[in-house]
């Protein structure tokens, strides 16, 4: 009679500092899998994960964001600390916390578990990063730390799945434990219960850890040149530049073979499928819409790699520093940087990462200012009237012009967000500036698979959503371009009947004067959903309009001039084209003031901007 | 007297630096010392409910009574911010919220 044991399910949740390795922990305790979604309430993302222990229970992983104390300052150190302390409606506090720890910086998560103890929650410590701290001749007495701590001590490697069977191991045993929750006594410590914590962390370092006998004399080394004010700010330009070089070079091939299938595709539908509403469908709305947004997938990634790699590496702390003075001059945090940068890949992010931003006037004047960081719905917008109207050449020799007029293109976003950044504080808030305190993480080899797994997943993301928004808006605006049908007889192209002809006719004269066309005025309404919709709209309208699908770029170096097709350049550096940016300003501010306020001034400065530029270009 | 600092457990009540401290916002690349008090009240410009902020996050982040500092680098624009090594971590902060840090310089 082998009645089964009876096994309760168990809630973990990962808590540490600020790169502790918790995201990677997280990872190797659940394959990667996750469930993303939001706290309720808040938009600070929850992220669970689910995995069978050795002894059969059901475990969910809960990573909750790093923090230095539970005493929390932002949205994102709030939900750690409710979490922690079982205060989070509508969420069951975990039965067991972790506390990930980097094996080879001790003091500061000591001091946290110190505090994490007052909450009277079961804890096993898993002290990361351990490869590191051996290399480095870290001595840990492990059973000294865990009985000082009060809770078992394991070692891991995160990045290379090792420990986690210990890991699992001390979970059961403490699960199997019954260890009951104490009651909690923390409450948020003054200065001086953080001093005295700090000594208590300052004893039991000085008992089971002895100093390193080789430290790491790298990050110094490389400090040197990075922070350093001269090399260290070239180093920064270089870097972004050449990350924008390679959005344009290393791209290309996979940009030629995604467009070929998909005209192969469009060639095979109009072969097979008879002539009408259903061919016109598939090959005009459909493949050729999704095809011309999914060309740009590549460069995407390649942003992506970028930015992951250099975050993996610890560089982005060292451009929050190097940048923090100029970002400084317009009223905003260092750490707004991070953001900012992570808005060059899409603004939505960018937002939700301001949360790492303490102060609430930082982070609003942030949040307003991230869309105006060039995102990679942008992308194939530029890239499109780029290559239509800038001539692929070198200058100076080695220099790309058309890659250039992208930089600049860039610039100008940057530039004019931290010029708005500027305005808004004067307007709203006048206020001194807020503190700005940041860790400098030690330099870390970049580990391809974590790299890798975090581009696929962007990648993913942007699928995502050129499966559902794109695609529906696709068909939509090849219904709204196709119907009414063309009168049997009557002259001029049949989109000129259809609905989107009525409305680009009739937003026309409002946006004659900054020399955009119907055609133009038509891909700016679906626009509105997502940026990149509008290269589709404007395919599906092109395409329609003359009959026959050609190339879409041929098809606009031969309609535009020159002065339009730059104003449409500094049109879409400004404009709110983004309805899913203004919904998430909406939830991240909790007010429709801010999303209104964002559109507003977005739609006017998109609206002088091109006005200039057509008006002055138009002069030549 | 570096040792003599050192064992000064408690936070002293340091309105004016004495002779020997100064403000970690006061000092300069490759200078080191000892941080004998975190007490940001009475500095300019810091209301006294932002400076009782101010001296918890310094501590959160380490900067407490008897830790090693050392400024490794300085920004390029006006020297500002600083990074700083603190103990056995780096920290980067600008000289506004340094001015909430009193040190003693110890001899290269
Ligand atoms: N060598 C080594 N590197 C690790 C280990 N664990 C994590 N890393 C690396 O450390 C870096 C930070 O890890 P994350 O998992 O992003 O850290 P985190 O705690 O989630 O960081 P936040 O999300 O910023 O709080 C990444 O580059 C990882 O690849 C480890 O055990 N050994």
């Amino acid at each position: 009679m082998n009645a089964p044991v009876p096994v309760r399910d168990l809630r973990l949740a990962l808590v540490g500092n600020p790169n502790s390795g918790k995201t990677a922990l997280f990872n190797a305790l659940t394959g990667g899998r996750a469930k993303v979604a939001n706290y309720a309430g808040v938009t600070v993302e929850r992220k669970e994960g689910f995995l069978t222990s050795p002894a059969g229970r059901k475990v969910s992983v809960l990573d909750l964001p790093g923090t230095y104390s539970l005493r929390a300052r932002s949205p994102d150190e709030e939900v750690t600390r409710d979490v922690v302390l079982g205060q989070r409606a509508g969420e069951s506090p975990p039965d067991l916390l972790v506390c990930v720890a980097d094996a080879t910086n001790l003091r500061l998560v000591l001091r946290l578990i110190l505090e994490l103890k007052q909450t009277g929650q079961p804890a096993v410590l898993a002290l990361n990063m351990i490869d590191i701290a051996q290399r480095q001749g870290i001595d840990i007495d492990i059973p000294a730390l865990s009985r000082e701590l009060g809770m078992p001590v394991v070692t891991t490697v995160a990045t290379r799945k090792r420990g986690i069977e210990d890991l699992l191991a001390a979970i059961d045993t403490l699960a199997d434990a019954k260890a009951e929750h104490g009651v909690s006594a923390w409450h948020a410590p003054s200065a001086k219960e953080i001093r005295d914590s700090h000594r208590e962390a300052e004893r039991i370092i000085k008992i089971a850890v002895l100093p390193p006998k080789r430290p790491d004399t790298w990050t110094g080394k490389i400090d040197d040149v990075l922070l350093h004010p001269v090399s260290g700010i070239l180093i920064l330009l270089a870097i972004l530049f050449l990350m924008f070089q390679a959005v344009f070079s290393w791209a290309t091939p996979a940009m030629d073979m995604i467009s070929g299938a998909f005209e192969w595709l469009s060639a095979q539908v109009v072969h097979y499928v008879p002539d009408g509403m259903l061919q016109s469908l598939l090959a005009n709305g459909v493949i050729s819409g999704v095809g011309s947004v999914l060309v740009f997938l590549p460069q995407i990634m390649i942003l992506f790699f970028f930015i992951i790699l250099l975050e993996d590496f610890g560089y982005m702390a060292r451009a929050a520093f190097l940048m923090d003075r100029i970002m400084g001059g317009a009223g905003l945090h260092g750490r707004a940087f991070i953001p900012l940068l992570s808005s060059f890949a899409c603004a939505i992010p960018g937002i939700m990462s301001a949360r790492v931003i303490d102060q609430k006037r930082d982070r609003l004047t942030t949040i307003m200012v991230a869309p105006l960081m060039t995102c990679s719905a942008r992308i194939p917008v530029y890239t499109l009237i780029i290559s239509a109207f800038i001539p692929r050449r070198q200058v100076w020799g080695f220099i790309n012009l058309q890659g250039l007029v992208m930089l600049g293109l860039y610039v100008a976003g940057a530039v004019s967000a931290l010029a708005v950044a500027f305005v808004f504080r004067k307007i709203f808030w006048r206020g001194a500036a807020e503190p700005f305190i940041m860790e400098l993480p030690a330099y870390k080899m970049p580990d391809a698979k974590n790299v890798a797994r975090n581009v696929l997943l962007r990648a993913q993301i942007f699928l995502n959503r050129a499966g559902t928004i794109i695609l529906s808006m696709m068909v939509l605006i090849w219904f709204l371009s196709t119907v009414p049908f063309k009168p049997a007889g009557a002259p001029g192209p049949a989109i000129d009947y259809s609905f989107a002809g009525m409305i680009g006719h009739w937003l026309q004269p409002l946006l004659a004067p900054i020399g955009f066309n119907w055609q133009m005025a038509v891909a700016l309404v679906p626009g509105m959903a997502a940026r990149e919709v509008a290269v589709g709209a404007l395919a599906t309208v092109y395409a329609i309009g003359d009959g026959q699908p050609g190339q879409l770029a041929t098809t606009l170096s031969n309609r535009w001039s020159l002065p339009t097709a730059l104003s449409f350049l500094a049109w879409y550096i400004f404009a709110p084209q983004c309805a899913s940016t203004l919904a998430v300003v909406k939830r991240e501010t909790n007010a429709w003031r801010w999303p209104i306020i964002m559109f507003v001034y977005m739609i006017a400065l998109a609206y002088i901007a091109a006005l200039i530029t057509f008006q002055v270009a138009s002069r030549f | 007297m570096n040792v003599q600092w050192r064992q000064l457990d408690q936070p002293q009540e340091i309105a004016a630096p004495a002779a020997g401290l100064i403000r970690l916002s006061d000092a300069r690349r490759g200078d080191r010392g000892v941080v004998i008090a975190v007490s940001p009240a009475g500095i300019n410009g810091v209301g006294s409910a932002e400076s009782e902020e101010l001296e918890r996050r310094l501590l959160e982040i380490g900067f407490v009574e008897g830790a090693k500092v050392e400024i490794l680098h300085e920004g390029f624009i006006g020297r500002d911010p600083i990074a700083v090594r603190l103990d056995d971590m780096r920290v980067a902060l600008r000289r506004r919220e340094a001015q909430g840090v009193l040190i003693t310089l110890s001899a290269e």
